[in-house]
């Protein structure tokens, strides 16, 4: 079993087609970014934790937080973070339509897949207008 | 071919791994509470957007406020521990690294959600 991944003796052997041969499609890289939300927001979870145990453990394990929260940088990672939060969300409420059987057509494929990336970047800034709001301007 | 297995274990249909579809099932059922509950917490945190220290140990040691995250944290966890699973049965190839990343997935969302569940703990039980 391990031994057939192991380069085969002789001529080359077909390979079925990959990535690179494909036209990208809208809803082509809405499933790959789906994936790679996914796996941004579990290394993301880290900040969840340290906001958490920042905020358990006092005053200044918390300042230490927010001031790099509150930085440019801090500013941009949670900037995406949010995306990709929302387009995770939004790209899980498409499965669920999938998951009942329905929104196969092509024309649903294609709409839901341009609505949910039209939501994902409108409600993203949607948030960090309500947040600018909340701290009283930039 | 002679089928090895009983007529049991056939109508069961959860085949040689013994979970049929329960890991599918899982990835949907924790995806179906993380929706609110994710609402929630981005809801929290923006609210919680320029206040001080005090503010946001009182707001994050609210029962309600407390459950809610202990839910988000359980359910996410379980969510992101099984995606990472399905990422790296497709990517990785060598058999080693394979069980090395798996064991990585499995310890890391252990030691993320541990930690979060006691922070939260901490905070809603006035540590």
């Amino acid at each position: 079993m391990a031994e057939t991944s192991a380069k085969a003796p002789g001529r080359a052997r077909p390979l079925s087609p990959h990535l690179g041969i494909y036209r990208p499609m809208l809803t082509m890289m809405m499933s790959i970014v789906h994936r790679i939300t996914g796996g941004a927001l579990y290394f993301g979870t880290l900040l969840l934790a340290w906001w958490l145990i920042a905020a358990a453990t006092g005053p200044e394990a918390y300042g230490v937080f927010m001031d790099l929260a509150t930085s440019w940088f801090g500013r941009l990672v949670l900037f995406g973070y949010t995306w990709a939060l929302i387009h995770h969300l939004l790209g899980g409420i498409r499965h669920f339509i999938w998951d009942m059987g329905k929104g196969f057509e092509l024309s649903a494929v294609e709409w839901m897949a341009r609505l949910s990336l039209a939501g994902s970047i409108i409600l993203t800034l949607i948030v960090w207008a309500v947040a600018y709001a909340m701290a009283g301007g930039l | 071919m002679t089928d090895m297995r009983t007529p049991l274990s056939r109508v069961r249909g959860r085949g040689s791994a013994k979970s049929g579809t329960d890991h599918f099932w899982l990835q949907r059922l924790t995806a179906v509470a993380n929706v609110p509950l994710v609402i929630f917490v981005l809801a929290s945190i923006v609210a919680l957007v320029g206040a001080d220290y005090a503010t946001v140990k009182t707001y994050l040691s609210m029962p309600v406020v407390s459950i809610l995250f202990l839910l988000l944290i359980l359910s996410g966890v379980y969510h992101m521990r099984i995606g990472m699973k399905e990422i790296i049965e497709d990517y990785v190839n060598g058999e080693g690294m394979k069980l090395l990343s798996i064991i990585g997935n499995n310890f890391f969302a252990a030691v993320v959600g541990l930690a979060c569940i006691y922070a939260v703990l901490k905070l809603g039980l006035g540590g």
